[in-house]
């Protein structure tokens, strides 16, 4: 595998490599839904990210729901972003954190003027974008440039020494290679949190990694009724036989590889300031966790699953590796890298690593993802409690 | 043609890589760290994807696969018996 290739991807104004080329609208609150997706359906090439919040929100949640908006819009996957928002001031927090990154970002709100007039004014705005985007280039760029997340979902025992060290074999690689790479699932590293501390840069990275992990602990201890046992592992992971959280989790510690160090810990939502692995604080159900990793900055996803987990995401392409050869079997179409070879020992786990590296690739270059051509584009938001 | 996996030798537990495995098979496993074939007659069908004991465990053992603590047993487990939800329980939560 040659990590020295170039990629053709989109540049854009903060330097940050894009390998989509997205014009967002993206709604600042619930009841926004409505006049964002009636600007995606006037204006062809736009993509409208509905979801349920960001009303009454307020201090570390809604901080995050800020953090969330911001970072989802700043993306490098994202050419130019429309937000639309029922009241102003919110609107145009967003508006100015997005247009840190130098791209075209244009805020609309709807008081005062009502749906159809705010649908007009962003349609001709997003026009413009649509006009720009698609007369963006892409430009040779460096593999490393790439930032690439990790999460798995649906897993089950093939997940821990198939799908799941595959993605560890590639990260090793990307690390050595200068990437920027990311996991987190704070609840599924429970069991093995001692090996995740060990293989920390320093004892400042350690302790953070601790207080995040405990942060989380104690949050279940809170709100559990029971031994979790139909939530972590779920009733899916069972099925496939995973048996107790301490197993899964020990599967899941196989995606950072052997090598890696864990550089830094980042909030929910927070974007990294260096290279390297960092670890993110974040649920493990897959809709929340990719978002979030979206909104962090990163531009490319693999996400082992066992079962088949189906997930996607609109702005993240999400590419699905497989170790479990009756999923490869009932459910080929949502399989973008097949590697049950491992399980017969047709492969090796060097080989089966290049393997996801060589479609991460094309991907990058362009190739749609199964999720992507499925039409998967879950928008999920984590929340940390009520609304006031 | 191998029919399950085990991470080390040293653990408890091999998990089934194949469909439609009966009891009474005897069925043939990989020993990835060490690189070695182990058998073992199973005692009940098991799924692909679930883990059979291959070492003997009484009640209150602790589970090990990965070489790490994985859970504690709820019952006696005898070498070839399909182990999950029914006889393993986690030491977490």
């Amino acid at each position: 595998m040659n990590l020295s290739e170039k990629i053709y991807a989109y540049r854009r104004d903060n330097n940050r490599v894009g390998i989509r080329n997205y014009v967002v609208i993206l709604p600042v609150d619930d009841i926004s839904n409505a006049a964002c997706e009636a600007v995606a359906n006037n204006i062809k090439g736009t993509t409208a990210l509905p979801h349920p919040y960001g009303r009454l929100q307020f201090g570390e949640d809604l901080d995050l729901h800020f953090r969330t908006m911001i970072g989802t819009g700043s993306n490098p996957n994202v050419a130019a972003v429309v937000v639309i928002g029922i009241e102003p001031g919110w609107t145009q927090k967003i508006v100015d954190g997005i247009a840190t990154t130098g791209k075209p970002v244009q805020g609309f709100s709807i008081e005062k003027k009502g749906d159809i007039q705010t649908i007009a004014d962003a349609s001709k705005a997003a026009y413009g974008m649509v006009r720009y985007a698609t007369g963006l280039q892409r430009e040779p760029c460096d593999i490393s440039e790439l930032w690439v997340s990790t999460k798995c979902g649906e897993s089950d025992t093939t997940s821990g020494f198939g799908s799941n060290p595959t993605v560890g074999n590639a990260f090793d690689k990307l690390y050595e290679n200068n990437n920027t790479l990311l996991f987190g699932e704070t609840s599924e590293i429970t069991g093995g949190e001692h090996l995740v501390e060990a293989r920390c840069a320093n004892d400042a990275v350690a302790k953070k990694f601790m207080f995040m992990f405990n942060r989380y602990q104690d949050m279940i201890e809170r709100f559990k009724t029971d031994d979790l046992s139909e939530s972590q592992p779920t009733k899916g992971n069972i099925e496939g036989g995973l048996t107790t959280i301490e197993e899964k989790a020990l599967g899941n510690i196989q995606k950072i590889g052997k090598k890696c160090r864990v550089d830094g810990v980042l909030d929910k939502a927070e974007m990294p300031t260096g290279k390297g692995l960092w670890f993110m604080d974040s649920s493990s159900a897959a809709g929340e966790m990719v978002t979030l990793c979206a909104a962090s900055g990163y531009v490319a996803h693999l996400f082992p699953t066992g079962q088949g987990n189906i997930i996607g995401n609109p702005i993240l392409p999400v590419i699905k590796i497989c170790a479990n050869p009756r999923t490869v079997r009932t459910m080929s179409e949502h399989v973008d890298v097949d590697v049950t070879g491992l399980l017969n020992r047709d492969i090796n786990m060097d080989q089966a690593g290049d393997k996801l590296i060589d479609v991460m690739v094309k991907v990058a270059n362009g190739q749609m993802t199964a999720a992507e051509i499925l039409g998967h584009q879950e928008f999920i938001l984590t929340r940390l409690y009520e609304s006031a | 043609m191998i029919q399950f996996i085990v991470h080390d030798e040293n653990d408890s537990v091999g998990v089934v890589t194949v469909e439609g495995l009966k009891t009474n098979n005897t069925v043939t496993g990989w020993v990835m760290d060490q690189d070695k074939l182990i058998d073992i007659k199973i005692n009940q069908d098991i799924p692909i994807g679930h883990k059979l004991a291959i070492k003997k465990l009484n009640k209150d053992d602790t589970v090990i696969k990965y070489g790490v603590d994985i859970g504690r047993t709820i019952a006696n487990i005898e070498v070839g018996d399909h182990l999950h939800v029914h006889n393993v329980k986690t030491k977490r939560w």
